[in-house]
Parts: C-alpha cells; sequence; structure tokens
C-alpha cells in the first residue's frame, strides 16, 4: 500500500567544518504527512532546504521518485517544480499581484495557457478564502494571507511535496489558524507534505509521523500519538518538556 | 607587428625635452584647484548641511534653493557664468584658474551640504529617542549618538566627492587655463609634423594619470563603506 | 539685457539643446543596458566576465569624461585610422562613462533584494535568467529608483563637455555667441535657461516618482 516518494540516504552537511547534519536517512511514502521538529538550531530547516537543493549538500544522496537531487543537478529547476516550498515569510514577489505571483512559475516556467492556468489559480484561492484578493498587492495583505496566497504558489505547480519551513512562525498569533486549516485541509486531501514547525498541537493534529532532529540527527521517529505521549529517548522527553511549564512558587 | 614602436601609436613626444615634466605640471595645476576646492568646500558644506537642519522656514528654503540651482547647473555652466560673466559683464580681471576655484568650492559645498544633511537625515529617529530615554541631554545625544553615526555615513561619501572634484576639474580647460589636457594639445599641435600619433599616446597617459590620482581615493572610499557598513 | 538679440538667437539654442537632449538620451539608454548586463554579470560572479566588468567599472568611474572623449575622439583614430563621427563618439563616451555608474547603482539594487526572493524563485523551478528577468531586476528596479534619476541627471549635465569634440551643443553654442557678439549676458541667461528646461523637469519628475514608490 504505501509507495515511497521521497528519498534520503546518509544525507551529510556541513558549513565549513561545522557539520549542520549528519548521516540522515529518512523514507517519505506518497500521501504522508511528515511533521519535523526540533529545538532551534537543530537543522531541520536546512533539512528541508537540502530537499529541494537550496542548500549543497556533502554528502549522501536525496531522491524524488527516481531522481536525484544534487545541487548542480542539470535538471534542477525541473525537478523543484515537482516540490512545492513555502517558507516562514517575506517570500511573496512584492511587485507583482496575488494572481501575478501564482501565475509567474506556471506560465514562464511551465508555459502552461495563461488563461488556463489563471483559472486553477482563482480555483486555488477561492479553496483558502481570497478569491477576491487576486489582484491585490503583498503589501496590502496581512501576514496569514500572504502564507495562504505562497501555499498556493507552490500548489500551482502540481508539486508531488510540499515543503513548509515554520510558514507560521512570523505571524501574529490570531493568524496562525488560518494557515494551519490550509495545511489541514492538503493533509485530508492526501498532499505528500513536509512541515518543520514549532507548535506542538498542530503537529499532533496535522501528522502522521513525526521526526525529532537533535545535534543533526534524527533521534526519534514516531507516529504523533506515541511521540506525544510515550517518547522513547530521553532527547524526546526532555524537548517535550519544554513546553510544558512549572512554577514552584505558585504551587506551594 | 613589426611596425610597432613608440611613434606609431605616437608615445615618442612624450619622451621629447621637457614634454612629460609639462604634462605632469599641467596636472598639477588641476590637482591645485581640485585640492584648493576641496579644502574650501568641506568645512563649508558641513556647516551648510547643518544649518539646513534648522527649524527656519525662510533660512531652510533660501538655502535650499541656491544648492538645488548650484546642483542642477552642470559644473561647466557655472565656470562659464563665474568666468564670462566677471571679466565680460563685470569687467573684473579674474583668471580662469581663480574662477576655477570659486565655481568648484561654490559647486563641493552644496554637494557636501546635501551629503551632511542627508547623513543627518538618516538617522532614524528612536536613535534620539532612546537616546533621551537613557538621559542624555540634546548635546551629548549629539556628541555622543549623533555624530559617530553621521561621521560613519558620511566619510565614505565625502571621500568619493573628492574624487568627483578632481575629474570635474578637467573642465577648466573650456574657460582656457592651462592644465594637463591643454599642455597636452599644445605638445600636439608642436609636433603635429613629427609625430602626428601624438594625440592616441598623450591622451592616453592623461587617462592613465587621471586614473592613477583617483583610483587609489575611490578604493580608500569604498574600504571605509565596508568597514563601517551598518 | 538685449531682449530683441535673446529672439533672434531663441531657435539656435533650441537647435542646441534637442542636440542635447538626443546625445543625452541615446547616451542614458545605452547605460541603462550595459548597467544591466554588468550588474547581472557581477550579481552571478560569472568567472573572467566579472573581472572584466570591474576593471571596466573603475577605469569608467576614476577618468574624467572630457578625458575619455578625448581619448575616443582625437586619440583612437590616430591608431586605427578611421574617423569617427563626433556624435557618435559623443554618445559613445556618455555610455561607457554611464554604464559603470548605471550598473552600481543595479548592482546594489539587487543587493537589496531579500534574499528569501531568489530561493522562493529557485523553490518554483525558475532558473537564473528568469529569476534575474521576473524578480530580482523589476524589485532592484524601484529599490534603485532614486539612483537611477540621479545618475540620469548626472549624464545629463556631462553632455555639456561634448562641445570640447566640436558637437554643436548649449555650451557650444553659448561659447560662439560670446566670441563672436560679446552679448554675454544674453548668451549666459539663454544657457541657463536653456539647462532648466531640460534638467528641472527630470529632477521634479524624479522627486515625485520617488515618493509615490516610497508610498505604494
Amino acid at each position: 500500500m504505501a509507495e515511497p516518494l521521497l528519498f534520503v540516504e546518509h544525507l551529510l552537511k556541513q558549513y565549513g567544518d561545522k557539520v549542520i547534519l549528519k548521516d540522515i536517512s529518512l523514507t517519505v511514502n506518497k500521501g504522508e504527512v511528515v511533521v519535523i521538529v526540533g529545538s532551534s538550531g537543530c537543522g531541520k530547516s536546512t533539512l528541508l532546504r537540502c530537499l529541494n537543493a537550496l542548500e549543497p549538500i556533502q554528502g549522501g544522496i536525496v531522491r524524488l521518485g527516481d531522481e536525484s537531487i544534487t545541487h548542480d543537478s542539470k535538471n534542477l529547476t525541473e525537478i523543484r517544480q515537482k516540490i512545492g516550498m513555502v517558507f516562514q515569510s517575506y517570500d511573496l514577489f512584492p511587485h507583482l499581484t496575488v494572481l501575478g505571483n501564482i501565475l509567474l512559475a506556471p506560465t514562464k516556467v511551465q508555459g502552461r495557457d495563461k488563461a488556463e492556468a489563471a483559472r486553477e489559480a482563482m480555483a486555488l484561492l477561492e479553496r483558502v478564502g481570497l478569491k477576491d484578493r487576486a489582484e491585490s498587492y503583498p503589501a496590502e495583505l496581512s501576514g496569514g494571507q500572504k502564507q495562504r496566497v505562497a501555499i498556493v504558489r507552490a500548489l500551482a505547480m502540481h508539486p508531488e511535496v510540499m515543503l513548509f519551513d515554520e510558514v507560521t512562525a512570523a505571524l501574529d498569533p490570531e493568524m496562525v489558524r488560518e494557515v494551519q486549516d490550509v495545511m489541514l485541509d492538503l493533509a485530508d486531501e492526501g498532499k505528500t507534505m513536509l512541515i518543520v514547525t514549532h507548535e506542538m498541537q498542530f503537529a499532533r493534529a496535522v501528522a502522521d509521523r513525526i521526526l525529532l532532529i537533535d545535534g543533526g540527527q534524527i533521534v526519534e521517529d514516531d507516529d504523533p500519538e506515541v511521540f506525544f505521549t510515550a517518547p522513547k529517548t530521553d532527547k524526546a522527553k526532555q524537548f517535550l518538556n519544554l513546553f510544558e511549564y512549572h512554577r514552584s512558587k505558585r504551587n506551594k | 607587428m613589426a611596425d610597432f614602436d613608440l611613434a606609431s601609436i605616437g608615445l615618442d613626444v612624450l619622451f621629447k625635452g621637457k614634454n612629460f615634466a609639462r604634462l605632469m605640471g599641467g596636472l598639477g595645476v588641476a590637482l591645485k584647484i581640485s585640492l584648493l576646492a576641496v579644502a574650501v568646500s568641506i568645512p563649508s558644506g558641513i556647516l551648510l548641511g547643518m544649518l539646513m537642519t534648522w527649524e527656519n522656514k525662510v533660512l531652510r528654503f533660501l538655502l535650499r534653493a541656491y544648492l538645488e540651482f548650484i546642483r542642477i547647473m552642470p559644473q561647466l555652466v557655472l565656470l562659464f557664468i563665474v568666468f564670462f560673466g566677471s571679466t565680460k559683464i563685470m569687467k573684473l580681471h579674474v583668471s580662469g584658474e581663480m574662477a576655477s576655484i570659486i565655481v568648484f568650492s561654490l559647486w563641493g559645498t552644496a554637494e557636501m551640504a546635501d551629503l551632511v544633511r542627508g547623513a543627518l537625515a538618516s538617522i532614524p529617529k528612536h536613535q534620539y529617542e532612546s537616546a533621551a530615554a537613557l538621559g542624555l541631554t540634546r548635546t551629548q545625544t549629539f556628541i555622543h549618538v549623533i555624530l559617530p553615526q553621521t561621521v560613519r555615513r558620511l566619510l565614505p561619501i565625502s571621500i568619493n566627492l573628492i574624487t568627483r572634484m578632481v575629474k570635474t576639474t578637467s573642465l577648466v580647460l573650456m574657460i582656457g587655463v592651462v592644465e594637463v589636457l591643454k599642455v597636452a594639445q599644445q605638445i600636439i599641435e608642436a609636433n603635429r609634423a613629427t609625430s602626428p600619433n601624438a594625440a592616441f599616446g598623450l591622451y592616453l597617459v592623461i587617462f592613465i594619470l587621471y586614473f592613477l590620482a583617483c583610483w587609489p581615493i575611490s578604493l580608500l572610499a569604498k574600504y571605509l563603506e565596508r568597514k563601517w557598513k551598518v | 539685457m538685449n531682449w530683441a538679440f535673446i529672439a533672434k538667437y531663441l531657435p539656435v539654442y533650441e537647435e542646441a539643446a534637442w542636440l542635447t537632449v538626443k546625445t543625452g538620451t541615446a547616451g542614458i539608454l545605452l547605460s541603462v543596458i550595459i548597467g544591466i548586463i554588468c550588474a547581472a554579470v557581477l550579481y552571478y560572479r560569472v568567472p573572467i566576465l566579472r573581472c572584466l566588468v570591474s576593471a571596466y567599472v573603475e577605469i569608467s568611474r576614476n577618468t574624467p569624461l572630457l578625458v575619455q572623449l578625448f581619448f575616443i575622439y582625437y586619440g583612437i583614430p590616430k591608431v586605427t585610422g578611421i574617423k569617427t563621427d563626433a556624435f557618435v563618439c559623443g554618445i559613445a563616451g556618455l555610455a561607457f562613462l554611464g554604464g559603470s555608474y548605471m550598473c552600481e547603482t543595479f548592482r546594489s539594487g539587487i543587493e537589496a533584494v531579500e534574499p528569501i526572493q531568489e530561493e522562493s524563485a529557485k523553490a518554483l523551478g525558475l532558473n537564473r535568467f528568469q529569476i534575474m528577468r521576473y524578480v530580482l531586476l523589476p524589485q532592484a528596479f524601484s529599490i534603485s529608483f532614486p539612483g537611477v534619476v540621479a545618475n540620469v541627471i548626472f549624464l545629463m549635465k556631462e553632455t555639456s563637455v561634448f562641445s570640447a569634440i566640436s558637437l554643436m551643443d548649449l555650451m557650444f553654442t553659448a561659447k560662439d555667441l560670446i566670441g563672436v557678439f560679446y552679448k554675454t549676458k544674453e548668451s549666459l541667461f539663454l544657457l541657463v535657461v536653456f539647462y532648466l528646461i531640460i534638467l528641472l523637469p527630470i529632477s521634479l519628475l524624479g522627486s515625485f516618482l520617488e515618493r509615490r514608490l516610497r508610498h505604494g
């Protein structure tokens, strides 16, 4: 039943002498939603960026289906079309309208018919509740609206995998939910997704699998219920403890 | 190229008699004019730039009008106004060199004042506010907070202004000052029969001389800009 | 002030002003093209070309236009044997000078674009050329707009040295009239007025558009 789609084998990522990720191996099946958690600077965002070769890797293999993804692949732009990515913020093109942002890659990179691509874009915008903002510029949108547009922009390329790099981290609290709802919707639809996030409740709700990265390695790989209720490793217990609050003075 | 020699590119004249020394003397005239003008412009530009941050609207408008006129007119037009204006209209005897020094000082002052005004205006308001919140007086704020930041912004761009002024002094040829280009013209004219290609060699040498005069100053400006990048 | 003289020679100045505007515009357009290409070469650190561009920028920015023109107009034909038209030389000289100024302006504009912009364009599968064309340059244009306007004014002003290679521009006309008729006051007045007519609108348009860009 499970059909493997994305393969990572013994991935090594260094900046100079500093090892960021060592010996990461991971297989993501089609339709699976994998959430990657870990403390700041553990390398989780770097891992995501290695998956579409925004970062060159120093060892190991990243593969989507049969095609290997490396920084100097000849067909890198073709592979990247199959991997959608949404960043933390500021990644909409400010000089283009919402629709212009969404249509840029489908028309210029994939050479699709503009009218057809625009119809699809409008349908996607409607789905995320932003149909009436198609002609707005990014500066006129709230943070949550911008991120929903960024998701639509990535979806418009019909990617096989979607990567989300802390997409709600820069948002005001009241806007986090609207973006997460879109992602939950995509998960239900069966999209293959890799999500880096700090929001533990969201992680629990959306994930089929949770990975904890610590010191550049995957230290725990569980389904969400196990991860949050009965983590196997001490690292995971320590990590989850960060989200508990204790005040000795008040408890006295 | 078998027939390649100094004469074919017109460099032979350079080594005839005192030609090279004369050329350097001409460059000296140009550099003298620019350095004098720089010496006047920088202090007066700083003063004027600070005056422009004053509240007095009339004063600010007048200064602004003066500065904008000077900055928008080609420097050659200003040279013509001062040189022909004083000699032909007012019948004063102003040498081309004197006219050049006056014009480049006025122009340099205007440019410098604009740089100072821009640098002062670019200090964010919260710098003043946080200094005030720490209990610094206005004078203390200016000396300890505003001035150091302004100088860092200002120094590289005012050094650049110096290279602009050095380059612009080449214009004094047009009002008859005997500077490096004029000397070259004289040498070319005198040797027209014997070395017809002198124009290539001499203008190339002047090209290189100007480059050697300006490039180190530009590099210094670039270095400071990188070093102090915020 | 002799108004009859002014009226009589107005058309001469008008013609000279058109020459200034024409050579200036042509030189500036070429400068923009050279500037974009050089800025892209520097930004992408294209090997070899990048060294050539850096050398060009330094040479062009650290020598006066007048000397550049003398070399192009009087010097080079001595060696090549081909006499070039003064009009063409003027435009070429202005483009040689302006290209490096535009290059520096565009380069800092491109560098000021958030790095995430380039990354998200990459993630969408755009290639280098498409990223430059559709993502970086449009944003760099609006960031560097004030610099471009300053360059345009600077280059328009620089055309005043064209009279040195016998182009009959405004300076040439003024000097001619001063020499021939001794109408210094009138000649200088017309000179200033015509330069204001050319330069003031650019300057005002520049500050108007800059304000709009900043708030829009």
